[in-house]
């Protein structure tokens, strides 16, 4: 088990140094972050002060170790364009746009496991087929459409709901739900395919002789088999959620990570483009790794095989 | 035993059978007659369009679809800010969008094919490094990487097309990987060892037929993704350049004005959402029937 | 022999494909004692499993269903019972044990919450009483430790250890029915000899009726009664085991005797009889052996034989033995 783990947790390391350096050489390559910054009457001198202010006249192999080297203390340098640490930018915007991503996913998880599970239950059904509509619908609805429907609907028209902002809980709602229904499709059918396996097997049969309650069968018995695919493929639907939650962002003007990478590469703010991204990934290994945990909760075939 | 035929789920207490339904679900005529609808529409889009998708008349905007009582047949589905006819711009914007959807798609199935063969079939240290690389790359979030190349090199069809399939092939990579493990384990491929078959042989004629359906369906699956990926691009403004009609960036054109002039944003979306669920449709109908054990993807 | 604890009366279990609808059970009678083992012996596809689930009310879903008869159980007809009441006979009244070992447990719980959840059932035991009970269930079907295998996993046991685990939880309550369906297929002949071992010693200590079902006639004649030996979905041959192997009343029975290799080697299949299984869907008016049976007359292949006796509870379903 420990053994397990501490190898996940390399290759996650191996995977986000195998980042660093893309990010690097892509950050470098936006062109020069100069242009943007200092004004169109700046002299040749004033750009030399100002690379050498920001340490770009250094060669880049010395601005990658040192990059590193802050980053892994969590310093990640100065914003250009804000000219605030990157560092107080993140620990500003992080925070929302977890908060955001947790709700989402809440939202996807309380629709996909009703719906996977009556789904399997009533298959063939118009039950069965109503469930699979909600969950395509969704995946094949773009998120920023429905986010600006909604803003339109819900929040001007009938001014139901706020259109995001910070008024508390009811200003996660939309872009919640907007995010969370986009996973709903592939959680759900995880669910419904896992539960029709299940309940065709030989143990749930065996549940149902022991007098074992339908609803025990169906709700414990069963569904835990069926978590285990689910959770196989949560992380993958986490980063696809994280990348989603960059355009829903935007829409919805929340102040959260993904708005704060638009911003970054409109204005060629490598800095927080580093950051972020890197944030990103690092919050996806974790996530990764939580979900290898949680796998070998759920099936003690892998606790015990490694 | 007897009780096989069925095949079905165990009974609840005492269920009272209904007659079993007839398996195998039916060809998904309507899916594939909206693909094909949007696949001809975008290659005639020259002679179908009722004009052209760049033709400004500022006299002319925001007129509403014919539907409405002040629109006319000269625009059936109305004009936009700039009195461009959306019918016009909504056909050669399928353009864009299938064009992308085709080509990233089959790009990144290539590459990803590719590369799953090799790291299935070698195994050992290739498998470990291929592997190591495509975790990396499922980690990384596509938008931002395409955000990042818009910015650096400008955002272009070719850089859209470059930033999704860069990304994408790791799906293909991991899922064809696994197909080959299975298959490495059968007869047949030692058998065609013991033939004296090679590397190349093998791969080719023995383990990429195999995983084809799995290829057909995942691709047909992707095609969806990547449309929606390519439209989000659009709209924010680092996928196609305006003034080319791109769904995406027709929604984003139309946001502010969702309120007096809802077609400019709606209609575009509306399209995107039938090509997509078209797609998604007929790949879960692919999957049923080719490869039922792909169910998890 | 005491009272009948099971009395079948007619019973029909039909299957609804898209080729046609399948008697699976085509009016089947039988019944056991208190204490009395009933073998059903036949080929796959003959509809012995059927009739074992449909006992205890559990035909696939969708797909099958009962369409006639009465299942008496201890004077009941559990084929009246609602669904709630079904469920609550089920594991208290009627245990079964399934065929596969390996997939009958649910791989992702412990054995302890797999042996404890019928125990808490049926008793309302909880808290330390109810482990206690769980560990002696396990010890009575003799599994070594079975303090510490309650932590255990499935996957962690052996085939012969999880159908003991099996075992236990269907003399949790104890049943007055338990049913085997084919309970030792899977597992090694010394493993197979030992459950046997066992399953009759629990029985004997539980007076349980017992329905075992098996294309072996080796068991047959180790731990049953009496045997019925089904084809098509009918009984074609019912009778105590002594007498069927000695004066076997049917041509099928026969054939299934003579396929036995002598010298107690291990028997095979069942396939060994020339011809195919019949195809239940089309099934001929007749009897359905008839294409197979080296003694079929015309009047076989246009009547289906009603039941004659043959001897002492001797039953068949032959013309050649038939009044004429």
């Amino acid at each position: 088990m420990l053994r397990f783990v501490s190898f996940r947790l390399l290759q996650s390391l191996i995977a986000l140094a195998l980042l660093t350096v893309v990010v690097f050489v892509l950050a470098r390559t936006t062109g020069d972050p100069l242009h943007m910054i200092l004004p169109m009457s700046a002299t040749e001198e004033d750009y030399a002060n100002a690379r050498r202010y920001l340490g770009l006249d250094r060669p880049y192999v010395e601005q990658y170790l040192s990059f590193v080297g802050r980053a892994v203390t969590g310093d990640f340098g100065t914003s250009i364009r804000a000219r605030r640490p990157v560092s107080e930018l993140l620990r500003e915007r992080l925070p929302n746009s977890l908060r955001l991503a947790v709700f989402a996913m809440t939202v996807s998880l309380a629709m996909a496991f009703p719906l996977g599970v009556l789904a399997a239950v009533n298959k063939g059904n118009g039950i069965d087929r109503a469930a699979q509509v909600i969950a395509v619908l969704g995946q094949s609805l773009p998120s920023f459409w429905v986010a600006i429907i909604l803003v339109e609907f819900v929040a001007g028209r009938w001014q139901w709901l706020p259109a995001g902002g910070s008024d508390g809980f009811t200003s996660y709602v939309l872009p919640g739900f907007t995010l969370g229904w986009f996973v709903v499709a592939g959680l759900m059918r995880l669910l419904r395919s896992g539960m029709l396996e299940v309940l065709d097997s030989e143990y749930v049969k065996l549940a149902r002789i022991k007098g074992v309650a339908e609803y025990r069968v169906i709700w414990l018995h069963a569904l835990k088999n069926a978590l285990i695919p689910v959770v196989t493929f949560a992380g993958i639907y986490f980063s696809i959620l994280v990348t989603t939650a960059i355009v829903v962002e935007t829409v919805f003007a929340w102040p959260g990570l993904g708005r704060l990478a638009y911003d970054g590469i409109t204005s060629r703010d490598f800095p927080v483009i580093q950051a972020v991204v890197l944030t990103t990934a690092a919050i996806v290994a974790v996530v990764n790794l939580g979900v290898d945990l949680l796998y070998a909760f759920i099936d003690p075939r892998i606790r015990y095989a490694r | 035993m007897a009780a096989e035929p069925g095949g079905g789920t165990l009974a609840p207490p005492g269920a009272v059978a209904a007659p079993a339904r007839g398996r195998g679900r039916h060809v998904p005529w309507i899916p594939i007659g909206i693909i094909a609808l949007f696949v001809t529409a975008a290659a005639l889009a020259p002679l179908v369009s009722p004009g052209d998708p760049y033709a400004q008349s500022l006299r002319n905007r925001f007129k509403p679809p014919v539907w409405d009582q002040r629109g006319t047949w000269a625009h059936p589905l109305g004009t936009d800010r700039l009195g461009r006819d959306m019918l016009a711009r909504i056909l050669y914007g399928a353009r864009v969008s299938l064009a992308v959807g085709a080509l990233a798609v089959l790009l990144a199935s290539s590459v990803g094919a590719a590369v799953g063969l090799v790291a299935g079939y070698y195994g050992g240290r290739v498998d470990a490094a291929l592997m190591r690389i495509t975790d990396a790359t499922l980690s990384f979030p596509v938008i931002l990487l395409a955000l990042i190349l818009a910015v650096t090199v400008g955002p272009s069809f070719l850089n859209v097309v470059i930033a999704i399939s860069v990304i994408l092939w790791a799906r293909y990579a991991r899922v064809i990987r696994g197909e080959v493990l299975t298959l490495m384990q059968l007869d047949f491929i030692a058998q065609a060892r013991i033939a004296g078959a090679g590397a190349w042989r093998i791969i080719t004629r023995h383990l990429a037929p195999n995983t084809l359906n799995t290829l057909v369906v995942l691709i047909t699956l992707q095609v969806g993704y990547v449309i929606i990926v390519e439209a989000a691009l659009s709209f924010l403004g680092a996928g196609i350049p305006p003034p080319t009609p791109a769904w995406g960036s027709m929604i984003a054109e139309g946001r502010d004005f969702v309120t007096s002039a809802w077609w400019v944003s709606f209609l575009p979306g509306l399209a995107i959402m039938l090509v997509v669920l078209a797609f998604n449709l007929l790949g879960d109908w692919l999957r049923d029937t080719l490869d039922p054990k792909l169910r998890q993807l | 022999m005491g009272p009948a604890v099971v009395d079948v009366r007619d019973l029909q279990t039909h299957i609804v494909t898209r080729w046609g609808t399948l008697k699976a059970v085509d009016g089947v009678s039988f019944t056991v004692a208190e204490g009395e083992t009933l073998g059903i012996v036949g080929e796959s596809g003959s509809g012995k499993s059927m009739t074992c689930l449909s006992i205890v009310r559990l035909v696939p879903r969708g797909a099958a269903r009962i369409v006639g008869g009465q299942i008496l159980l201890d004077g009941e007809d559990l084929l009246t019972k609602s669904d709630t009441e079904m469920q609550q006979i089920r594991g208290r009244k009627v245990a079964m044990i399934l065929q596969d070992p390996m997939s009958s447990l649910n791989p992702v719980f412990s054995v302890g919450m797999q042996v404890r959840e019928p125990v808490a059932m049926y008793h309302r035991l909880r808290g330390r009483a109810l482990t206690e009970r769980a560990v002696e269930l396990l010890a009575s079907v003799r599994i070594p430790s079975p303090g510490a295998r309650l932590r255990a996993f499935p996957h962690q046991l052996s085939g012969g250890m999880r159908q003991r685990v099996v075992g236990a939880m269907a003399i949790a309550a104890p049943p007055r029915l338990l049913i085997a369906d084919e309970p030792t297929t899977s597992l090694d002949l010394t493993i197979q000899m030992q459950y046997l071992g066992l399953l009759k010693e629990l029985q004997e200590r539980h007076r349980l009726a017992m329905i075992f079902v098996t294309h072996d006639l080796g068991i047959v004649a180790r731990i049953c009664d009496r045997v019925a030996v089904m084809y098509g979905g009918r009984i074609v041959e019912i009778g105590p085991v002594r007498r069927i192997f000695k004066s076997p009343a049917h041509p099928y029975t026969r054939a299934l005797l003579d396929a036995i290799p002598r010298l107690g080697a291990r028997r095979d299949r069942l396939t060994t009889i020339e011809g195919q299984p019949p195809d239940l869907v089309a099934l001929p008016p007749g009897c359905a052996f008839t294409p197979r049976c080296p003694h079929a007359v015309e009047r076989c292949r246009r009547e289906a034989p009603a039941e004659s006796v043959v001897g002492p509870e001797h039953a068949t379903r032959c013309w050649l033995n038939g009044p004429a």
